[in-house]
């Protein structure tokens, strides 16, 4: 079958969202892999990531077309796309080790390096099933995360080299696998390795597998914002700015929306839309990143945590220290200053995960106030502490709003790009005197 | 060899007029200890430059200066030394650029050596900063100082009172500091002939200003536009040459405007003009060339602006007027821009958006000015409100580069142009 689609790029300064539509702007894939310092590579895998994406959406719909009922579709699809994931990681893995070996050898290391290489590679080679078995717990879905935090324990517990040497051969290695496109493969590759994996007891799975595979996806046209926009691949007519994209993406997520706020990882953005999810008014912070995702990513740092772990530990606060100050090069030092008084965790973690919030608010007064419908849209929206605190200060400075967060939110900056391209595809197909 | 004279065409004659002007200014400002020329420090908004040259007094402008820096890319180590000095971060950055400069030997934009003030003239007291800043400079040069305190134009009007207020103070207090430091009588008809003069280049100001409200518009208002009013904002108003010079800058601009062509920008002719906007705030000078290639990278051309009006709103009908001497100084001192209240400026700006159809204005915030920056959210929601366009918001400063981010104001830019372009294709907010 022939599908036209359409698909936007959102190169935000931490993570790179790409979202698929189809001709009747439905979505059909969504893909995300973190910025790395190559924009180009990281808006290929996105991409790549929202094509592999839109295959699983497509096998979807072939098994519900084959009468497979959905508890029995979410069950074939979870546990093929876990094998599928695994058939993806173990090919990094692959890339990584050929990798570490290479630049072990250019840097002359002995030969216990390249054994204590294999020893870990091959450990975490053997763990990739527990990885991604039903249920198991992943701190990201990213290679470098997942990848890094495994290395690094098993460096640690190595008696054949230092550790500081295979730490370095790492973070050598996992910027070359991550501006690799090769390394993360294809989905015809991994689709089958995943079905051998499977067995054979799920033969309408492997119909539905085949029937996407015939499926011709075309490309219309392609449309990139964010940050990192001015460096994508596209020409500039393909380019738009991420206040409109997020705008517009909000809109078709909810239509009623009228506010819209999105705090990303290095701005935040306040945004009035109007009843067509026209940008009519907007404010952002200036040039400093202040109370932004990324301030919650030093945080999470800092406290040796995970970024989707911040939010429920301080929903477990029993009070709020209040923090003035968001600079997000002195959140370590704020967090320590106030450990060091004494303050719980939680307790910090609640007064600023609310300073960043009200920082936000500030924004939004500036950008004419918060209107019915507010859609809350970027990773901080991910974060059910920024939430919480949100939803209070909305409630106690405008009255009741419907606050409309989607599981999807991060994809909002994305999802406009792609109706962007839709509206460019279809203005083109029309003759150029109609359009004048 | 190429032939000088053809060159020359190719640069507008006016352009090269004032570049001479500046450099004898300068010069004879260079010259003055030798010469015996006393020089006054003063500020643009309601500078009494008439009555300084009636007393032929030099005037200094430390504002100026500290702009010309920026632009020359000295303000980053002048605001660094003024730093170590024991300024705060938070304070103006044209304070502590021009405290930089003077503590690096005191030399002007053309590279001449400015000389000591004999006198530090504050004529307009709008802008607390002006205060701290004579107070310094006062502690510097152990120069006397004398302050004209303006009142602010609170109700939106001039009064009678306020105006005697002013004349009063500039008869009993200005004055005779002025024949003090020179040493010359007072002489009201050669006042009155400078002013004459100042009505004769305001006139022309005007005209070139207003050009913009032609389609193309001629001339950039900002960018453009802080050339144009360099000479009457600064030490020529009332001067045989800035009659010359405005005569010579509008039959320009009208033969451009005649020709159907758009404003000359660093880059070379605007040849298609896509967005027509009013600007709020100062320009950002360190980054000046590159935030003004952000405007014409998306084809918008700058119509109207408050910042040229600044040394005065002359297209309100102000003029200076030779038969009222001491009131009209004293109506110009209060009528500068930053000291309307909001209502006006707001009204200024809605006007400016309809006159010159703007499909919006821009807001330049800059962190070292208050007088600008005090109230500016409101004008741009009731600007917003009572013209149905859009309007945007940018920060920056005035001379300190740490204060200018390119990406994140080009970012802003841009969503802002495509906004307008955005409703223009959906035939909302025509």
């Amino acid at each position: 079958m022939r599908i036209e689609y359409c698909i936007g790029v959102d190169l935000g300064s931490t993570t790179t969202k790409a979202v698929i539509l189809g001709a009747d702007h439905a979505v059909l894939g969504r893909g995300i892999t973190n910025s790395r310092s190559n924009y180009v590579v990281a808006s290929q895998v996105a991409m790549g990531e929202a094509l592999i994406n839109t295959r699983f959406t497509r096998i979807r719909n072939q098994l519900g077309h084959a009468g497979v009922g959905p508890a029995r579709c979410d069950q074939l699809l979870g546990s093929f796309e876990r094998r599928f994931r695994e058939q993806q990681y173990l090919c990094q893995l692959a890339t990584l080790e050929s990798t570490l070996h290479g630049y072990a050898d250019r840097t002359r290391q002995d030969p216990a390096v390249h054994r204590a290489l294999d020893a870990i590679v091959a450990r975490m080679r053997s763990e990739s099933a527990g990885l991604f078995a039903e249920g198991a717990a992943r701190k990201s879905d990213f290679f470098r995360d997942l990848a890094g935090s495994r290395f690094h324990e098993l460096s640690e517990q190595q008696k054949e080299a230092r550790f500081d040497v295979l730490a370095g051969l790492f973070d050598k290695s996992i910027l070359d696998v991550e501006n690799s496109t090769e390394a993360v493969g294809t989905f015809s590759e991994h689709a089958r390795a995943a079905l051998q994996a499977q067995g054979t007891h799920a033969p309408e799975l492997a119909r539905a597998v085949d029937a996407a595979f015939g499926d011709e996806l075309v490309q219309v046209q392609v449309v990139g914002t964010g940050y990192g926009r001015q460096k994508l691949p596209f020409p500039e007519k393909s380019i738009r700015s991420e206040i409109l994209c997020h705008g517009l993406g909000a809109h078709a997520m909810y239509p009623h929306t009228r506010t819209v706020l999105d705090i990303g990882g290095q701005d935040t953005k306040a945004i009035q839309v109007d009843e067509q999810g026209i940008v009519t008014s907007f404010q952002m912070n200036d040039r400093c990143a202040a109370g932004c995702g990324r301030y919650l990513g030093y945080i999470a740092d800092e406290m040796n945590l995970g970024l989707h772990e911040l939010g429920p530990l301080a929903g477990q606060a029993t009070r709020q220290v209040r923090i003035n100050s968001t600079c997000t090069v002195f959140a370590g030092a704020e967090l320590r200053e106030r450990l060091s008084l004494g303050e719980r965790r939680e307790d910090i973690l609640a007064g600023l995960h609310r300073a960043i919030v009200l920082r936000a608010m500030s924004l939004l007064a500036r950008s004419g106030g918060v209107h019915e419908q507010f859609t809350f849209t970027g990773g901080v929206a991910r974060n059910s502490e920024a939430v919480k605190a949100l939803r209070k200060l909305v409630q106690e400075n405008y009255g009741e709003r419907t606050l409309n967060i989607s599981t999807e939110s991060i994809y909002t900056g994305a999802l406009g790009a792609a109706l962007f391209a839709w509206r460019a595809a279809e203005r083109a197909d029309v003759p150029e005197e109609v359009k004048a | 060899m190429s032939n000088p004279a053809t060159a020359q065409i190719h640069k507008d004659a006016s352009q090269e007029r004032q570049k001479r002007m500046i450099a004898e200014h300068f010069h004879r400002l260079a010259q003055a200890p030798d010469t015996g020329h006393k020089c006054a420090y003063t500020f643009v908004p309601g500078n009494l430059t008439e009555l300084l040259r009636t007393f032929d007094v030099l005037p200094v402008l430390p504002e100026i200066n500290a702009l010309q820096s920026g632009m020359r890319g000295r303000s980053r180590d002048y605001i660094a030394l003024a730093e170590k000095l024991g300024h705060s971060e938070d304070v103006c950055t044209y304070v502590k650029c021009d405290v930089g400069m003077l503590h690096s030997g005191n030399v002007g934009p053309t590279g001449e050596r400015l000389p000591r003030p004999d006198l530090l003239l504050l004529s307009y007291t709008g802008c607390f900063t002006f205060m701290k800043w004579f107070e310094i400079l006062a502690q510097e040069y152990e120069c006397p100082v004398v302050m004209l305190h303006v009142p602010y134009q609170g109700d939106g009007r001039i009064t009678d009172a306020m105006r005697r207020y002013v004349v009063d103070q500039l008869r009993r207090k200005v004055i005779p500091m002025l024949e003090k430091v020179s040493g010359k009588a007072y002489d009201e008809d050669l006042l009155r002939q400078h002013l004459a003069r100042s009505a004769q280049a305001e006139t022309d100001l005007v005209a070139v200003l207003e050009a913009a409200k032609h389609r193309p518009s001629p001339i950039d208002a900002y960018f453009g536009g802080v050339y144009y009013i360099g000479p009457i904002f600064t030490a020529f108003r009332g001067t045989q040459d800035a009659i010359e010079y405005y005569r010579e800058l509008r039959a320009e601009v009208e033969e451009r405007m005649r020709a159907g062509k758009g404003p000359v920008t660093p880059e070379g002719e605007l040849e298609h003009e896509k967005y027509r906007v009013v600007v709020e705030g100062p320009p950002n000078w360190t980054s000046f060339r590159q935030f003004w290639q952000m405007f014409v990278d998306e084809g918008a051309v700058v119509v109207a602006s408050t910042y040229t009006k600044v040394g005065g709103v002359y297209d309100n009908g102000f003029r200076h007027d030779p038969a009222r001497p001491l009131e009209t100084l004293a109506e110009y001192c209060m009528g500068c821009y930053t000291n309307l209240d909001l209502p006006t400026r707001v009204a200024m700006l809605s006007r400016y958006v309809q006159e010159y159809s703007a499909d919006g204005f821009l807001i330049n915030s800059v962190k070292s000015c208050n007088s600008f920056s005090a109230g500016q959210l409101m004008i741009l929601r009731e600007v917003e409100k009572r013209t149905g366009r859009p309007g945007g918001f940018i920060e920056s400063d005035l001379v300190d580069p740490r204060y200018f981010s390119a990406s994140n104001i080009k970012n802003r830019l841009e969503s802002y142009f495509q906004m307008i372009e955005q409703k223009r294709s959906s035939g909302a907010g025509t």
